[in-house]
């Protein structure tokens, strides 16, 4: 094509969408800008942060670090897509009641590590939730309560005020 | 996280906790929750207007340097750029100390250059690629010690001194000396750290005739509109700048900075809205940091542990310019955490061709407290008394800097009592030395200036149709939960349910005196007035009620959506607003003055463990217990997602975080966040929030004082404690890098003890 665009569909949040991209154009951009998803956060821009995670054929993954048009074969889901209209999802949920979060802008990125974690894990160790939000920064510095949220999702902590786990 | 909630703490002011109106609901979840965790909630760089353009800024690659020339005859000529700004064609307005917009002068390798806007982020950066500048380098100097050398090269001025030293005495700090029986003389050193909020600074400009609104990363909606408006010289009513939420701030989103004007500017010149977000590099450049210090410390004792004299020398590295903002006062908490009567500091503040620095949480008290409790640490193992002994031994009952007395004058002693417990201080049991990893403990207590609030502070609250309240504050929520906790203060002051309560902040236009999220202020500022504001509102419900009620305003009282009689008659509110037509019931609270007989305080104490490897120099923070007063909590959750974030970030502070200059070319080397170690979810210790819930009703009505600030402060003291207590090194510069610790543990023992990196 003259103008440098290429005709791709991109399949997000259960929808197919039919764009005409920049072939240098990158999924985090193109979610943000052309779909007006900006659930995703551009922090880092470069792989370091995690803000970015959306899930990709269910797994999580830095859409600042992807082109977008290397996945036009891909399910794309972002934190838009999780929960059903009304209802939010156990990970977003289990954010609220455990405060993972203060300023939220890392919260995005967060939630979606997890999904990914418990859609594969149901039942992760601590060390498996871990491993799987480590590359997710929070400078609020809510990573354990962000644990314990992760716990609550996966059914191993009744989310009551009690119970407050301690641990990291 | 655990939050520690003991009852004798809880409702020690005497109240019952069974008519604690912040009681039931003190363990809310955040209003603005469901819009976090679904992607909904919109920050600045969310912001999308029609025809919006994107903007970025072009900065110095040196650290000091004349421009020569700039073209920009190519940038402007590139399909989709809409306009380029340099010093050229943008308006002349003066900037920081003798600066200006844009300077011919760059002093520090990030100093903007140059400003572009065009259709698209992509083609932004080609432009900024074809923007030629000629800059004639000039001699810079990076480091304190070099700035203040003879002959070094002035970066403002003659002297990189940045006005004269402030000195502050009391008492005869000579005579403290000779009193002494035992001296720590020591040289502390702490690192510039990098704020690293992760929503970087920025805003989106849009005028509308002579009108401009800015969507901005802003801690001041109402400092800004007066800062922006200023440089822009027009009145201060055409400006409006909007906060919804915001991702973090930390201090360095308290002033306005270049980019604001910039963005308006730009889209002022190209008639578009522009979008104008750092990039994570010039984030850690060029948006403010915590400043380096240096601090030479003297403190004196008798035999028994009380203090003879504390003396320090100070020097802040401010970086290239005064950016402005809280002040880094350094010098602070010598004055005030431990009762003396010979006190005296000295502090000067010096120039870099660095990146500015500008408030970071608890800008100065992080790093007096670090020196401070070091030594005092230092001390007490000299004297063989226990760390927490020597402090209560040198308990300051009344604030001596002002000379006034603390309005809640036990509450440090309190924190001391609640960490130790919690954390099991002297019961504690060393694990057995076995193999390479080392265990200790180590405590520090802090005091914080801030937190008390002050005027100015107003917020409106509205009755309004059908039957629900409107409370607004322009206060912007920085991220803490200000929302949410304003709500529970204003639901809790009516006495309805916070679910029929609707909140509007961060928007200048609501015309409402709002303090900056500095400080620790915002709740201890606005928590007052929305009392003030809720007494008056219920007030004329009541009286509105009583009038169709035919009873007495005195036998009614405001329910959740209804009044109620003593008679057992009501009326709800849907009826009271239908019947009262266009009338509306509104009153605006306004913060009283804090009383000048007394002085506020927040204050606190942490336990640290930690585990040393003495094979790989790692240091783990293994569990923190942490005890602070912030008065009443409004909200538990929020006040331990405060504690365990503070803590987070002192670690990092302790022991990753430090900007790295080339020390030849003055370039930061770790511009980003691969090498700028923030701390990560491996990183984090058991934490637990040993709270401490007393209200402190002589310094408010609503008895709150704030949290934001204190949790950083004590951290690195701790760790530093508690590494010597692991291991027997005793460290003098922040952060305590797995080198430094190496090098450190493969010493002499005797240079364990009492090694001090910097010469005297
Ligand atoms: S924005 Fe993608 S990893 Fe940071
Ligand atoms: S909640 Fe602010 S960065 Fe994670």
């Amino acid at each position: 094509m003259d103008s440098g665009l290429l005709r791709v569909q991109l399949s997000v949040n259960g929808q197919r969408h039919a764009l005409a991209l920049e072939p240098r154009r990158v999924l985090l951009d193109v979610l943000r800008d052309d779909l007006g998803l900006t659930g995703a956060k551009k922090v880092c821009d470069m792989g370091n942060c995690g803000a970015c995670t959306v899930l990709v054929d269910g797994r999580p993954m830095y859409s600042c670090l992807m082109l977008a048009l290397d996945w036009r074969e891909a399910a794309i889901t972002t934190i838009e897509g999780l929960g059903e209209p009304g209802q939010l999802d156990p990970v977003q949920q289990a954010f609220i009641t455990a405060d993972a979060y203060q300023c939220g802008f890392c919260t995005p990125g967060q939630i979606m590590s997890v999904k990914g974690l418990l859609d594969t894990t149901p039942e992760p160790t601590d060390a498996q939730i871990m491993r799987a939000l480590s590359g997710n920064l929070c400078r609020c510095g809510a990573y354990g309560n962000i644990m314990r949220a992760a716990r609550i999702a996966a059914g191993r902590d009744p989310g009551t005020d009690e119970t407050g786990s301690d641990t990291a | 996280m655990q939050t520690l909630v003991r009852p004798s703490d809880t409702h020690a002011s005497g109240s019952d906790p069974g008519l604690d109106p912040y009681h039931a609901t003190s363990a809310a979840g955040r209003i603005e929750g469901p819009d976090k965790v679904s992607g909904r909630a919109r920050y600045s760089a969310d912001v999308r207007l029609p025809g919006m353009l994107w903007a970025k800024i072009l900065r110095s690659p040196h650290a000091h340097a004349r421009i020569h020339d700039i073209d920009t005859g190519a940038a402007a000529a590139l399909p989709g750029v809409h306009a380029v700004l340099c010093y050229r064609n943008a308006p002349d307005i003066p900037w920081y100390d003798h600066g200006r917009l844009f300077d011919r002068t760059v002093r520090f390798a990030g100093d903007e250059v140059a400003a572009v806007a065009a259709d698209s982020e992509a083609t932004a950066e080609e432009a900024l690629r074809a923007i030629r500048v000629t800059y004639e380098p000039l001699p810079c100097v990076l480091d304190m010690a070099s700035a203040l050398a003879p002959g070094a090269p002035a970066i403002h001025g003659t002297s990189n001194r940045a006005g004269d030293p402030a000195i502050e005495q009391r008492g005869n700090p000579r005579r403290g000396l000779r009193e002494a029986e035992l001296i720590i003389d020591r040289v502390y050193t702490t690192q510039v750290a990098l704020h690293n909020a992760l929503e970087p600074h920025g805003c989106v400009a849009l005028w509308q005739d002579e009108r401009l609104t800015l969507y901005a990363s802003t801690q001041g909606v109402n400092t800004l509109r007066c800062e922006v408006a200023d440089k822009l010289s027009i009145p201060e009513r055409q400006v409006r700048v909007v906060t919804e939420h915001m991702g973090g701030g930390f201090g360095a989103k308290q002033v306005a900075w270049k980019h604001d004007v910039i963005a308006a500017l730009l889209a002022r010149e190209s008639a578009r809205p522009v979008h104008l977000m750092l990039d994570r590099h010039a984030e850690n450049l060029a948006t403010g940091n915590r400043n380096a210090t240096r601090q030479h410390l003297r403190i004196g004792a008798k035999r028994d542990g009380t203090l003879t004299t504390i003396t320090a020398r100070i020097e802040i590295q401010i970086g290239a310019y005064r950016a402005g903002g809280e002040t880094s006062s350094v010098d602070g908490i010598y004055h005030s955490l431990y009762a003396c009567r010979n006190v005296r500091t000295e502090q000067a503040v010096v120039y870099t061709n660095t990146g500015p620095a500008v408030a970071f949480r608890a800008p100065g008290y992080v790093e007096g407290n670090f020196a401070l409790e070091s030594a005092l640490d230092e001390l007490a193992r000299a004297l063989n008394i226990d760390p927490i002994e020597l402090r209560l031994r040198n308990y300051a009952e009344t604030d001596q800097r002002r000379r006034k007395p603390y309005t809640s004058p036990d509450s440090l002693r309190r924190t001391y009592a609640r960490v130790s417990e919690a954390f099991g201080w002297r019961r504690y049991v060393r694990s057995v030395d076995s193999g390479p990893k080392r265990r200790g403990i180590g405590f520090a207590a802090h005091d914080w200036v801030g937190g008390g609030g002050s005027p100015p502070g107003k917020v409106r609250l509205t009755l309004v149709p059908p039957g629900r309240f409107r409370l607004e504050s322009a206060a912007q929520d920085i991220g803490t939960g200000t929302r949410t906790a304003l709500a529970q203060v204003c639901a809790q002051a009516l006495g309805v349910d916070i679910a029929t309560l609707d909140i509007a902040l961060g928007d200048s236009n609501l015309q409402l005196a709002s303090p900056t999220s500095a400080g620790s202020a915002t709740l201890a500022t606005l928590a007052p007035a929305i009392h003030g504001a809720a007494d008056q509102v219920r007030k004329r419900v009541l009286q509105a009620a009583a009038e169709l009620l035919l009873e007495p305003a005195q036998a009614l009282e405001l329910r959740t959506g209804r009044v109620v009689a003593n008679s057992g008659r009501e009326l709800s509110l849907r009826s009271l607003c239908e019947h009262l037509g266009r009338r509306t019931i509104t009153a605006i609270g306004k913060r009283a003055a804090n009383r000048r007989s007394q002085s506020i305080r927040t204050c606190g104490a942490q336990c640290v463990e930690v585990e040393v490897d003495i094979e790989t120099g790692e240091v783990r923070v293994v569990r923190v217990v942490a005890s602070h007063d912030c008065g009443r909590i409004v909200n538990r959750h929020l006040v331990a997602s405060q504690v365990m974030g503070g803590v987070m970030q002192g670690i990092g502070f302790a022991l990753t975080e430090a900007r790295v200059v080339d020390p030849r070319s003055g370039v930061v080397l770790n511009a980003n966040l691969e090498d700028y170690k923030l701390p990560t979810v491996a990183d984090t210790p058991v934490i637990i929030h040993a709270a401490l819930d007393l209200a402190d009703t002589e310094a408010n009505v609503a008895g709150v004082k704030g949290i934001g600030e204190p949790p950083i402060i004590p951290t690195a003291a701790a760790i530093a404690n508690a590494i010597f207590d692991a291991v027997g090194v005793r460290l003098y510069n922040t952060p305590f890098s797995v080198c430094g610790m190496l090098e450190k543990l493969s010493g002499p023992p005797h240079a364990r003890m009492c090694d001090n990196d910097e010469p005297r």
